[in-house]
């Protein structure tokens, strides 16, 4: 049984064990100066007036208390770039790169680890992807529980990311001079034990968590209009409507929504060889289902030519179809692509302006 | 028995392609050539017609293409119908038997011929459509006995752009099988059909209700065959086709084959009518 995390920790608490740990604050620079023999320890820090997820050389560097990060840290687990083979000699030499460093990424918000638990069922599903499974089990997440909204643009109480069970390695819940840790993996516990042992918890370290994690609840607002089980039906019923047109016309094609996104995994495959012409790399980068040339065939047909059809098809993958092939929402509520867009196109807002157009003439909408 | 490709391909990347050479090399107009593809010794493809191969130049790209030749007559090669559209398509092009290049692969469901046998067969491709039905034709012609009658209908714009006319010619031989040929617009000698292959319909009579109809071909095509195909009361479940796409890496992930929800290197590329009817991304 884990720390009391959802939105009624008396139910939870009333089984759960005590057996989590509290890290005093003052012991962070410490445990971070340890696990650094061992690993690539990155978090997030500012930079330039925002934060961004980047390496942590000293404690000094890393703030916990960030309000979210440009780019999300799916980042590590699957990079903007990533070399997926090399070769030489023509081609007569070939290999897979798969044997990333060993990292921990601290200070993950639930929402992007929620993201990461879908990218896992991703790239797992069917041919398992092997760079990603690799960089996957040598990476310790730990996440930290949100106490405050991170931002306007934020909705992750309305898609149910506001807090975790699983997923994680470690925990951290922020008690004012220490955190509660609860270690959700045999790795997530060692990275503790083996670099700097911390107290368990007490009874009364309990009635702080559950004090904590009752205090925040009310703080983060319910954004979305309708329950948000009902939006992969909400979207099933809403491709024919006409806010995707409408959408079309705002939007630039800019690809920043995929781009900050941290369940987007769509990506090109690029060839570069070095100045011998000889050797070089297959690399893939991601890629972007908003940009022009997405679905375009090699005879220069384009299977999804418009905007409209673009966002439709971002929105619907949000919303419908990776749950209906994952299980899981595509959409985790960060807010990333709503701060990014430089038309206001905004996730809550598309559903919540479905959801209206379906309750008030929803009739007219689905039969359009 | 050998082991395929398939089997291979799991370890230790699925991105990693297999190394493969090039037996022969044969132009077959002046946008196409029929390249002839081993893999190493004790590697055979293991495909089904219908599926494709990510052909790899290193330093280039890779591109998905259909496998042109049938399971039937894959006797230790297999054959890539290669149209010069884009840079590697070019490059692969310039490759002389003896040349070297990556295969990953076989991907996607190909037709589930098996289930098409008992019944009467029309084949109706497009240009250069029939590089990957012609797989399918020859698993067909090569387990004649299983299939009812077989028609193909065949059009391309020019007569010089017909493909595979050798074959045809020795399909036309055979006497089991009724062929029907139309271009465009003539050209030189040709003193066959003129007109879209549309205008082959009406010349033949199917019994609809034991038909399955392939047809594969350019975008815009599909509309119109489509169109005369149900006409002809052939129903929407035994109706196949093959969409094309760039499937980047063939194996569900890229996202630039997802026609709506199904990814075409995995759910496709062949579907019947009735599974991408109503689908808009899908023609």
């Amino acid at each position: 049984m884990k720390l009391p995390r959802d939105d009624s920790p008396s139910k939870n608490g009333a089984k759960a064990s005590m057996s989590f740990k509290v890290l005093p604050k003052a012991s962070l620079p410490d445990w971070i100066d340890r696990m650094s023999a061992g690993y690539r320890v990155v978090g997030p820090k500012p930079l330039h007036g925002r934060h961004i997820f980047g390496e942590i050389r000293s404690a000094a560097e890393l703030d916990l208390a960030y309000p979210t990060t440009v780019i999300p840290p799916k980042k590590y687990l699957f990079p903007q770039r990533e070399d997926l083979l090399a070769f030489a000699e023509g081609g007569r030499r070939l290999e897979a790169l798969v044997d990333p460093q060993p990292t921990v990424v601290l200070g993950l918000h639930t929402c992007d680890l929620h993201a990461i638990h879908l990218l896992d069922r991703v790239f797992d599903q069917g041919y398992a992807d092997q760079h990603y499974r690799a960089r996957r089990e040598k990476t310790i997440l730990v996440s930290i529980e949100c106490l405050q909204p991170c931002m306007a643009e934020s909705f992750c109480k309305s898609m149910g990311t506001l807090s975790v069970t699983e997923g994680f390695d470690l925990h951290l819940t922020d008690l004012g001079d220490a955190y509660a840790v609860d270690a959700g993996t045999e790795k997530g516990e060692s990275l503790l034990t083996k670099f700097r042992p911390a107290r368990e918890g007490t009874p009364e370290d309990y009635r702080r968590v559950s004090r904590v994690m009752s205090e925040k609840w009310p703080r983060f607002p319910m954004r979305l209009d309708f329950d948000v089980t009902e939006l992969p039906s909400l979207l099933s019923v809403s491709y024919d409507s006409s806010l995707w047109a409408e959408l079309g016309e705002r939007c630039l094609a800019c690809a920043m929504c995929t781009n900050v996104c941290p369940t987007c995994y769509c990506f090109n495959v690029v060839d570069e060889v070095d100045f011998t012409l000889s050797a070089g790399r297959r690399a893939r980068i991601w890629d972007s289902c908003q940009l022009d040339k997405f679905a375009t065939v090699a005879g220069g047909h384009n299977f999804r030519a418009s905007r409209a059809n673009r966002q439709r098809h971002r929105f619907f993958r949000k919303g419908k179809y990776q749950t209906d092939a994952f299980g899981l929402l595509g959409c985790v509520g960060c807010g990333r692509c709503a701060q990014a867009c430089l038309v206001h196109i905004t996730p809550v807002d598309t559903f919540n302006e479905l959801y209206r157009r379906h309750a008030n003439g929803g009739r007219k909408e689905a039969q359009a | 028995m050998t082991t395929t490709l398939r089997d291979r391909l799991a370890e230790p990347s699925i991105y990693l392609p297999s190394p493969a050479r090039i037996l022969d090399v044969r132009p077959m107009t002046k946008l196409e050539k029929l390249m002839r593809i081993e893999l190493p010794e004790g590697l055979s493809l293991g495909h089904r017609p219908g599926q494709f191969v990510e052909v790899s130049v290193l330093g280039v790209g890779e591109a998905p293409i259909s496998i042109s030749s049938s399971p039937s007559r894959s006797n230790g090669f297999f054959e890539l119908c290669v149209r010069r559209a884009g840079d590697l398509t070019s490059v692969l092009h310039q490759l002389q038997p003896g040349d070297a290049l990556g295969i990953r692969g076989p991907f996607g469901r190909g037709f589930p011929y098996e289930g098409f046998r008992g019944k009467d067969i029309l084949f109706a491709p497009g240009g250069l459509g029939l590089a990957p039905l012609r797989s399918l034709i020859n698993q067909v012609l090569d387990e004649r006995g299983n299939y009812g009658r077989v028609i193909l209908l065949y059009g391309a714009r020019l007569p010089s752009e017909l493909l595979f006319m050798d074959e045809i010619a020795e399909w036309q031989k055979r006497g089991d099988i009724e062929i029907h040929l139309t271009v465009d617009r003539a050209e030189g000698d040709w003193k066959g059909n003129v007109g879209v292959i549309t205008t082959l319909f009406p010349k033949i009579e199917v019994h609809a209700r034991n038909t399955v109809a392939i047809t594969i071909g350019p975008p815009v095509m599909y509309r119109f065959v489509l169109m005369e195909l149900l006409g002809k009361g052939i129903s929407e479940g035994n109706i196949w086709m093959s969409l094309e796409r760039r499937m980047k890496c063939g194996v569900g992930k890229c996202g630039h084959c997802q026609i709506n929800h199904l990814y075409t290197c995995q759910s496709g590329p062949s579907f019947s009518y009735a599974e991408i009817k109503h689908l808009e991304e899908a023609l």
